[in-house]
């Protein structure tokens, strides 16, 4: 394995190794909506439906889209900690979709993840030395004082200062509290990290100070990434790739500069010009859609944007457009291209 | 080598002078907001911007009066509202200027309304405060506030609750509460922060729409330079309690002056140019408790401090045109020599 890992190492400049390390194929994750006395399922949340995608070894690939658009489902679903409901998830050639016990178990070694909220994600009785190679226990049988060099090794590479060890996440700020995170993500060496809006609850200041740690990382120890954010200036920051979500579906995957140079979905076109610039000299064209997401419980028949759509024809309200290349690497859903 | 003091074309509606308010921790008063002035003017939107515990919240509380009580107080200094003082009023006189001449908006639209009040309850209660009007007028009024403010079929939303709209709709209603007596100043505290980036700029564009029909000045307090960028008139960059940089909106994005601007600004990620490190700022801000005595607050992670800066306290002076900042860097934030020194 580590000499794999080398290998992709030299490749890592032109970043694209064609190997391809995840592929998502027609996922779906429905949450049951349970109601009367006898607790039936009365409806169903789509919170994701039907997304397609792969991520190519050493590459990050950012999601976007609003609050509700499932792209927090999407990713615990690749990890396997919410159930697909339909669709394929293929990890390093295997399919996972459908391994359990203690197959599963070995599997997750290979894949981390990193979450939002660094208050919320850490055992505030925990010794960070503890929290952080409780993964790598999880794991083999050697006990905390092996572990030791190894953990003080971690600690060092995300930033923090030795006598973190023997301290408690109260005792940090927001920003160390999420190297605490990612150094713990980090433990097992895994080949992908899922970062489930890693900075959102930072400053801006700190913001940057983790975005640069991620990158540097990811040319360390060889990741891949999948990043969720709401943000797209940080998405675009870090990604190589970004696809775009809109209540439960992929609307367009593409390069990143491709995406932000001629976004082609009436969606993403408007989510980019709806993110303020930070240069009052620049007056952009602001696309303004009305009201707000439809519920993903009862979302519009035909394309599920058509009813905020300023494009919309007659058959986005009854044909669902599919995930078609438009451009060599673009990819959209929408009847405007075809 | 003083700064001449700047012209003001016309009398500030609202003037704060060296306010300091200060938050008691175990018994230990310490300032939160540090000897701190500005002025704001008659249809002017003053932009606060700043990192969490920088103090631009608590500045927004003092002027409105809502300090938590027995915790945090206005330990001295002045707030001039339309030439009438704020700081030595008894709550009954401030309810009188609080919601019908300041009004205030804040960043969590889901716990600032009541929810097992409707919102035509909400909306009327201001009304019922502030004017004489009958119960039948107030409904009327109400739903006419809601239409301004963008929600349609606000007759079936004026006996709606909380819980059955939207975060930008609460937002929305929010608004229109503030705006019921037609404020002359509307302090918004983070309003856009809980919003995805298309409610929001359905939210900026909306107040910016208000403020000019109704002749409004603005407070926005943000943590987003691109809402600053875009919203504002004048800038106050804060830090630590005190004002880092005060400025037009122009030359603060193309002339920063003060090194925590400049590192602020290079460490957001910005759509149109591609860069391989963000810049960063070491360390945190400190916290209150740990705050530096002496000197420059942004001292101890400033990349280009100087020995004088631990010591010398920078003074907030005008560097240029209207260009206020406090700096050592610069020979107008030197303290001025006293007699005797």
């Amino acid at each position: 394995m580590s000499k794999e890992h080398n290998n992709t190492a030299v490749l890592k400049k032109d970043k694209s190794s064609n190997e391809v390390l995840l592929e998502v194929k027609n996922l779906k994750t429905y949450y049951p909506v349970k109601g009367g006395i006898l607790r039936r399922t009365v409806a169903v949340v789509k919170a994701v439906d039907d997304i397609t995608f792969e991520i190519k070894k050493g590459e990050t690939l950012g999601l976007v889209g609003e609050s509700g658009c499932g792209k927090s489902t999407a990713g615990r679903t690749i990890l396997r900690l919410l159930e697909p409901t339909e669709g394929q998830i293929i990890f390093d050639g295997q399919d996972i979709t459908n391994v359990r016990g203690t197959s599963l178990r070995k599997i997750r070694q290979d894949f981390q993840m990193v979450f939002q909220d660094p208050y919320a994600s850490l055992n505030p009785t925990m010794m960070v030395g503890h929290l952080v190679s409780e993964p790598i226990r999880n794991y083999n049988s050697k006990s905390e004082k092996e572990l030791k060099p190894e953990v003080m090794d971690l600690l060092a590479k995300v930033g923090l200062p030795e006598d973190a060890y023997y301290k408690y996440p109260h005792e940090f700020s927001g920003g160390q509290r999420q190297r605490i995170g990612i150094a713990r993500a980090l433990a097992l060496r895994p080949k992908l990290i899922i970062a489930d809006e890693p900075v959102s609850a930072l400053d801006v200041s700190v913001q940057s100070q983790v975005l640069n740690l991620l990158k540097e990382l990811q040319d360390e120890f060889d990741l891949t990434f999948l990043f969720i954010a709401h943000d797209l200036s940080v998405v675009k920051h870090m990604s190589d790739r970004i696809g775009v979500m809109y209540l439960g579906g992929l609307v367009e995957v593409a390069e990143k500069d491709s995406l932000y140079a001629e976004p082609l979905h009436p969606y993403t076109q408007a989510l980019i010009s709806a993110i303020p610039e930070p240069d009052p000299r620049k007056k952009k064209e602001r696309i303004i859609l009305e009201g707000d997401v439809p519920s993903p419980i009862d979302p519009p028949k035909g394309c599920t944007f058509h009813p905020r759509c300023a494009h919309a024809m007659p058959e986005c309200q009854s044909v669902k457009p599919q995930l078609k290349e438009v451009k060599p690497g673009h990819r959209v859903a929408c009847h405007l291209y075809k | 080598m003083s700064a001449k003091p700047r012209k003001h074309k016309y009398a500030p509606l609202l003037e704060v002078k060296n306010l300091e308010t200060a938050f008691s921790i175990d018994g230990t008063y310490y300032n939160a907001v540090d000897n701190v002035s500005f002025r704001v003017n008659p249809r002017q939107i003053v932009g606060i911007v700043g990192e969490s515990g920088c103090g631009k919240s608590v500045m927004s509380l003092s002027v409105m009066k809502l300090l938590p009580k027995g915790i945090g107080k206005i330990r001295s200094g002045e707030i001039l509202f339309d030439g009438v003082h704020l700081e030595n009023m008894t709550d009954s006189e401030i309810n009188k200027i609080r919601g019908k001449d300041i009004a205030m908006i804040f960043q969590e639209p889901m716990t600032s309304l009541n929810p097992v009040f409707s919102i035509g309850f909400q909306l009327q209660e201001v009304l019922f405060n502030h004017m004489k009007i009958s119960k039948k007028e107030a409904r009327l009024k109400s739903i006419a506030l809601l239409k301004s403010v963008g929600i349609s079929r606000p007759e079936k939303i004026v006996d709606e609750y909380p819980h059955q709209l939207s975060g930008g709709m609460r937002q929305r209603v929010m608004i229109a509460i503030a705006i019921a007596c037609q404020p002359k100043l509307l302090i918004a505290d983070e309003p856009t922060t809980a919003l995805d980036v298309t409610v929001q700029a359905q939210i900026l564009e909306l107040l910016k729409e208000i403020q000019e029909v109704n002749d409004m000045s603005v407070i926005l307090i943000t943590h987003d330079l691109g809402v600053v960028a875009e919203m504002c008139d004048e800038v106050i960059v804060m830090y630590a309690g005190k004002i880092a940089e005060r400025t037009d909106v122009d030359s603060l994005f193309h002339n920063p002056k003060h090194p925590y601007t400049q590192l602020l600004m290079g460490a957001i990620p910005k759509m149109d140019e591609e860069v391989e490190k963000l810049s960063t700022i070491k360390g945190i801000v400190p916290s209150l408790k740990n705050m530096p005595k002496t000197g420059c607050k942004f001292a101890a992670r400033c990349p280009k401090a100087m020995p004088e800066c631990l010591t010398v306290t920078p003074q907030l002076a005008e560097n240029e045109n209207g260009h206020e900042v406090a700096c050592l860097l610069y020979e107008t934030s030197q303290p001025k020599q006293e007699v005797n020194a």
